[in-house]
């Protein structure tokens, strides 16, 4: 390795055309929350007694926990199974997890009738739910990835503390707690990082039983008691996609060169990991005989086939080709696809598959769901762009002897 | 017996938690009750008798303190064209079905929470909200409610109705048995009020004797089933009919429990918090030995160099 690789924060102009696209739809996102939280669910969505749940459940938190993955599988990879290189991606997945979790947690917020009782369930206690694990999972989980984060914040103002005014008189009491956090951090770390695949691999999976109390009122070619691990492995296989795509966007965006070994090598670990997946499917598929569902034309059964066929064989087929292998470009196209696969299946499961025995008007969301799911997602793109522009999350090469902070290669 | 066991485990922690949060013991008492009593009620419905008056419906939502029109407004038969879902502003409705042939009735219908012995709502409500009571009704306490309609997604007969249109405490709204009344000793306000004597209020086994009773009595009138006997494990309203349930609109469902399934992976999964935990160890080993690993191979290469 001749050059060193260190995360530094890459500071840039913050507004670019594409930005300030994506600024747009967050303000308008932003404007339908607020109408929610003055008229009522009922103004805003096209849910009903019939519908309870909608987009904001399946796509944003359901949708939005599988596709925050890989955080907990970059952790198990890098840290549990200790590969050092894969230490530089840790922080854009950490960050992603964070980004992504965040906004789950929010969007249950926006979802909640009475959102002003989330903290219920901290005391409120039912073993029985399915929901109440999820909940109380993606709670627990969210507060590890914020401590996990911490040694990035310590990283970037230990020893730059710099408080304006009044407040300057803290400059050194503040530097002295964060040189303690960090060293405290440092030695506990271990506790938080086991924790929080732990805590991954339950509510990922939990997510999955969330729809089996639906029983027959979902559709037969999703429902199945081993929802869960369908969950799980999904979660699994889309982790490493995610930082590929991610890495690939940032790396564009940032006029930096892309990391193609790792890049390389995390997809190479994608193919097992989906063919696992598409075995258990598959197997799940013929042992409870709901092949038959194929054979009808329907919503459904097309939803169904295009989330196993786009989703899941088709990225399949191209992480095991080599020349898909040597190219970040095919690579991130190949990781799109199995992103695709799992939010398609998220949104079936939650919605497409959801068929109630009396139904007055099927459901299609209203432009204010899919205006504030929009805006959530590109207010997350705009977060990460402000961190990593703020914090040490992006690696880039460091030259030995030079003293310029980093550098930047064009592609 | 695990049941039971677990069930202490999260009673003892929901004290503890509301102790340290200074709660009153009222939020831990609506546990969900998952021993069914003997003697609990429930309401036989006979629709070969029912004529469609929908006074009960008046009943109800009077009982309810919920907006109603006069009584008299409830004539009007024109309703019946358009089939109607219990909401959050009628906790019961009462349907038509046309006759297929001239010579026959139509059959009216009354639609309302069926009070499951193991309710879906029970076991799904994240905060417990909802309970199984000991007289068969099936109730929830609208202080804990946060609004997540898990409920409305669990039912099998679709019957929690929500207040979408408030931006402000929303509601989950659905028939309660008109708890408060049979506390004090009174009928539900729909047995009370019905002139047919559609509606037969009694302990629930009572009930399904008459119901076989009436079946074998009158093999030409019935079908052979009452409704709610053995669906989804047992309700505590029951239904007899003269055709087949599902041409009545009713859900074609199983005699297993609806939060079976996902009750025995949720405690599979969380047994004694033994599976998380053993995945913690094993991880925080993994961690541990690949750690020495890389550790020992560091120091080789010093070695070398």
């Amino acid at each position: 390795m001749s050059e060193n690789m260190k995360p530094v924060p890459l500071p840039r102009r913050y507004f670019t055309p594409t930005v300030i696209v994506i600024a747009v739809i967050a303000a308008v996102g932003l404007l339908f929350v607020l109408a929610r939280l003055i008229f009522g669910i009922g103004a805003v969505t096209n849910l009903s007694n019939e519908f309870p749940w909608g987009i904001w459940i399946g796509i944003d938190v359901a949708a939005g926990v599988a596709l925050a993955a890989g955080g907990f599988t970059t952790a198990a990879l890098g840290h549990i199974m200790h590969k050092e290189e894969y230490h530089l991606i840790t922080r854009p997945a950490l960050l992603t997890a964070m980004l992504g979790y965040t906004f789950v947690a929010v969007s249950v917020g926006i979802d909640l009738g009475r959102y002003y009782y989330i903290w219920h369930p901290l005391i409120m206690w039912n073993g029985n739910s399915a929901l109440f694990e999820v909940g109380m999972c993606v709670m627990i989980y969210l507060t590890v990835l914020y401590i996990e984060f911490l040694p990035i914040v310590t990283e970037r103002f230990i020893g730059r503390v710099n408080l304006p005014g009044f407040f300057k008189r803290f400059n050194v009491s503040l530097d002295k707690l964060l040189r303690a956090l960090d060293r405290g951090l440092d030695k506990t770390m271990f506790i938080f990082i086991i924790a929080g695949v732990v805590l991954s691999c339950l509510h990922q999976s939990s997510l999955g039983t969330l729809m089996i109390i639906a029983g027959p009122k979902m559709h037969p070619l999703w429902q199945t008691p081993i929802l869960p691990l369908l969950f799980l492995l999904s979660a699994m296989s889309v982790g490493f996609p995610m930082v590929i795509f991610e890495s690939y966007l940032t790396s564009k965006s940032f006029g930096l060169k892309p990391e193609t070994n790792i890049m390389a090598n995390l997809g190479s670990m994608v193919a097992p990991l989906l063919g696992i997946y598409l075995s258990f499917k598959l197997g799940d598929m013929v042992i409870r005989q709901t092949f038959v569902y194929l054979t009808e034309f329907n919503t459904a059964s097309v939803m169904f086939v295009i989330e196993i066929v786009i989703g899941v064989v088709v990225p399949l087929r191209l992480f095991l080709s080599p020349q898909i292998q040597k190219s970040p470009m095919g690579l991130s196209i190949a990781a799109f696809l199995v992103i695709f696969g799992v939010f398609l299946n998220r949104m079936n499961n939650f919605i497409v598959a959801y068929n109630p025995p009396y139904v007055f008007q099927s459901y299609f969301p209203s432009i204010g769901e899919i205006s504030v799911t929009a805006g959530f997602i590109a207010l997350e793109i705009l977060l990460f762009r402000a961190f990593v522009m703020i914090f040490p999350i992006v690696s880039v090469p460091q030259h030995s002897g030079t003293k310029a902070k980093f550098s930047i290669r064009s592609v | 017996m695990i049941n039971e066991s677990r069930r202490k485990f999260l009673k003892t922690s929901a004290l503890i938690g509301a102790g340290i949060t200074g709660l009153s013991t009222k939020s831990v008492k609506a546990e969900p009750k998952y021993v069914l009593d003997e003697n609990r009620m429930g309401v036989l419905i006979d629709t070969t008798v029912c004529i469609g008056c929908r006074k009960c419906e008046w009943a109800c939502k009077t009982a309810h303190d919920l907006p109603t029109q006069p009584i008299e407004s409830y004539d009007d038969r024109t309703v019946f064209e358009k089939m109607r879902r219990p909401d959050a502003k009628a906790l019961t409705v009462v349907n038509e079905y046309p006759p297929k042939e001239t010579d026959q009735f139509p059959i009216n219908v009354k639609v309302q929470c069926m009070h499951c012995d193991k309710p879906a709502c029970v076991s799904a409500c994240i905060v417990g909200a909802f309970s199984k009571e000991e007289n068969g009704s099936v109730i929830w306490d609208t202080d804990k409610c946060i609004g997540c309609r898990y409920c409305m997604v669990a039912c099998p007969f679709q019957i929690p109705a929500f207040e979408f249109e408030k931006a402000w405490h929303p509601d989950i709204r659905k028939c309660d048995f008109c708890f408060d009344r049979t506390k004090e000793g009174k009928l539900p306000a729909c047995v009370e009020i019905c002139p047919m004597e559609v509606l037969t209020y009694g302990t629930r086994k009572s009930l399904i004797e008459r119901a076989h009773q009436k079946i074998s009595l009158y093999p030409d009138r019935y079908i052979k089933h009452i409704y709610g006997e053995f669906e989804v494990g047992g309700t505590s309203w029951l239904y007899l009919a003269s055709k087949d349930f599902h041409e009545l609109q009713f859900p074609k469902l199983g005699t297993n429990t609806a939060p079976g399934v996902s009750e025995a992976i949720q405690h599979g999964i969380f047994a004694y918090f033994v599976p998380p935990v053993a995945l913690y160890a094993l991880l925080g080993g993994v961690m541990w030995i690949n750690k020495k690993k890389a550790e020992s191979n560091k120091n080789k290469e010093v070695h070398h160099e």
